[in-house]
């Protein structure tokens, strides 16, 4: 057991494939030379040479596209977007070809493809670098859409994605990149599409991913110095989405708080509170409640910015409305 | 090419006529659903372009694919069954008309949004260039798709990364029912290649020989290393776009005036003229690729719907 950043376990992840599998290679914007423009490919280029970490144009439907292509002929590409919020400019290859290519050709096309793509706010970055669009891409069918909350589920998960047969759309929180946490030694995989339980508790259930996890905890922490015990739910994987441990929770619980770093409306709180209703509406002691980005494009001040992202004191107001 | 060979070539253009007649009545009689775009006239381009690839050499195109599938070697039974959304059709009827492949004959679809399989096509070029294979990618598209992103960054890109791809460009002067001068810079659409530093020729596509012998050079050109080519083949459809085209964008005259070099009888005229072949065997093969239609239509009619059990089969390769 290492204590590493959510950073080195991505990194790991990577390099530990690429030594295990030849097929497997990465492509994008300034991943090598460069070195990733978030250090997460930092030495690879040097190691693994520039067939196998491919510097690419700025040209996201390139990226994906190719990477699209080099995946039916059985190469595992990792590709990745310098940021999500480029994703809509491949947003074609990502929705129409990668979500669809195994079923609409009867399962003949074959897509071992990850998608790293880095989101979040709370940078300064502006309404267009700071976005959190993971409930558009986990609306749709074929596509498996991931977003770890601790350096030991994206070192789990990532592996898994690398070796899944299915189009992986592995989505990181850049201000979670220097996390530290354990991650087992050796040959860690995380199966993909189960919920985890991160922090037990009997009073609420709040249920979370990504940056929200780190958020949640947070609150945990102050809710229990009035000995509130928060269950946390972990759902880091939106697509398949696995139900099953938030339902279990919530029958013991009663109570529901929904936390992500997106927006509210049509987001994952409205998916999660829907299925808690039509699976355990007779557990429903209050209502659920959903703690959100605010329906604002975010602005560049920092002041602005950080009172349109949610923050532990608005999950501890959530809990206490639904206790 | 020897005779046997010409006569092959023969039979698959007229094979692809017949079949789209076929499919034509079909679908106004209800029988084939979605959207339909007919390869009529422009058989020569996908049958000579076809016939000079090798096994190892991967074919990809756009929505208009019927004619493709059949040159790259699928049963019209399996066409025609995918056409009618049967569960022996070659994509289980999950596809239709504009999506069908063959993984097995090296035939990779059949892509229905405009443009949109040209970075695939850099991919599939980068797998065997990866692999050290010595395939190359024949990915053909509409001149409307030059005037999409996509088109500029496969082409950028297969060129920085000296992609074995050859880009072939059909150009039928119309996207839908835009005329190329209405909405592409340049309507010699080779001059785009220029911009990537790609080696182009444009060639007769209503003369499935001349098809055959650009493609043949372009094709071992690609192979040989020297990065990505670029054909661009004139050609023409004599039916509308699609099965809804009103064809209020041209002329009954100019379509006459190019059903006068109607690939099949451009091919027959120099089958006959030069002692390749009699009108009379000519004539047999026209009645045994009629023949071939009628049995894939029967075939297609008499196969199973696919059962509502497997709705969600191929969804994703592994259990979610």
């Amino acid at each position: 057991m290492a204590r590493i950043t959510m950073r080195e376990a991505i990194s790991q992840a990577m390099w530990e494939e690429m030594e295990r599998d030849p097929n497997v290679f990465i492509l994008g914007e300034e991943v090598g030379v460069w070195g990733g423009s978030y250090a997460v490919t930092k030495g690879f280029y040097d190691h693994f040479g520039g067939e196998r970490v491919r510097d690419t144009p700025i040209a996201e439907a390139a990226i994906i596209g190719a990477a699209i292509g080099s995946a039916m002929t059985g190469l595992r590409p990792i590709a990745e977007l310098m940021t999500i919020n480029f994703a809509f400019s491949a947003m074609d290859h990502i929705v129409n070809e990668a979500a669809k290519l195994h079923y609409m050709f009867g399962g003949q096309f074959v897509l071992p493809l990850v998608i790293r793509a880095v989101g979040g706010g709370g940078r300064q970055l502006g309404a267009t670098h700071s976005q959190t669009p993971d409930a558009i891409f986990a609306h749709f069918p074929g596509l498996k859409v991931i977003s770890p909350g601790t350096p030991a589920d994206a070192k789990g998960l990532l592996k898994a994605s690398i070796r899944s047969n299915d189009p992986v759309l592995f989505i990181e929180n850049a201000t979670l990149y220097q996390v530290r946490g354990e991650v087992p030694d050796g040959d860690y995989i995380v199966p993909i599409g189960k919920s985890t339980i991160q922090r037990p508790g009997k009073d609420v259930t709040i249920v979370t991913y990504s940056k929200g996890l780190e958020i949640s905890m947070k609150a945990a922490e102050e809710l229990a110095k009035d000995g509130i015990e928060a269950e946390i739910v972990d759902l880091r994987s939106l697509r398949p989405l696995d139900i099953g441990p938030v339902i279990e929770s919530f029958k013991k619980t009663n109570r529901a708080v929904i936390v992500e770093e997106g927006w509210k409306s049509y987001g994952v709180g409205a998916e999660v509170s829907s299925r808690i209703y039509e699976q355990a509406f007779d557990y429903v002691d209050a209502p659920v409640v959903r703690v959100a980005q605010k329906e604002v494009p975010l602005p560049y001040n920092r002041a602005l910015e950080q009172s349109a992202l949610p923050q532990p004191a608005d999950v501890v107001a959530a809990v206490r409305e639904v206790l | 090419m020897d005779k046997a060979k010409l006569l092959d070539l023969y039979y698959q253009m007229v094979l692809i006529r017949r079949l789209e007649e076929s499919g034509a009545e079909l679908y106004q009689a209800g029988k084939i659903g979605g959207f339909m775009h007919l390869y009529i006239g422009q058989e020569a381009v996908s049958t000579g372009l076809i016939a000079a690839r090798q096994p190892q050499d991967r074919v990809i195109t756009a929505y208009r694919d019927h004619g493709v599938a059949i040159s790259c070697g699928i049963p019209a039974n399996q066409v025609m069954a995918e056409l009618m959304g049967k569960s022996t059709g070659i994509s289980k009827g999950r596809g239709g008309s504009m999506h069908m492949a063959d993984v097995t004959r090296n035939f990779w679809g059949g892509h229905a949004i405009v443009g949109a399989h040209l970075p695939l096509a850099a991919g599939l070029a980068l797998g065997d260039k990866y692999a050290g294979r010595d395939g190359v990618t024949i990915c053909m598209f509409g001149e409307g798709a030059t005037n999409i992103g996509f088109f500029h960054e496969a082409l950028n890109l297969s060129k920085v990364w000296t992609l074995p791809v050859l880009w072939v460009c059909e150009n039928n002067m119309y996207g839908m029912g835009t005329a190329v001068e209405r909405a592409s810079a340049v309507s010699e659409i080779q001059q785009k290649a220029e911009g990537y530093g790609m080696a182009h020729e444009r060639v007769d596509g209503m003369d499935v020989l001349a098809v055959y012998e650009a493609a043949k050079k372009a094709i071992e050109t690609v192979r040989s290393g020297s990065g990505p080519n670029m054909l661009e083949i004139m050609t023409y459809r004599f039916r509308g776009h699609s099965m809804g085209d009103p064809e209020r964008y041209r002329k009954r005259e100019e379509v006459k005036k190019w059903e006068e070099h109607d690939p099949i009888g451009v091919f027959h005229a120099f089958l006959t003229g030069n002692k390749k072949a009699t009108a009379k065997a000519l004539e047999e093969i026209e009645t045994r690729a009629k023949a071939d239609v009628q049995k894939a239509v029967e075939f297609a009619e008499a196969s199973p719907e696919p059962g509502l059990d497997t709705l969600f089969n191929h969804v994703y390769v592994e259990e979610v």
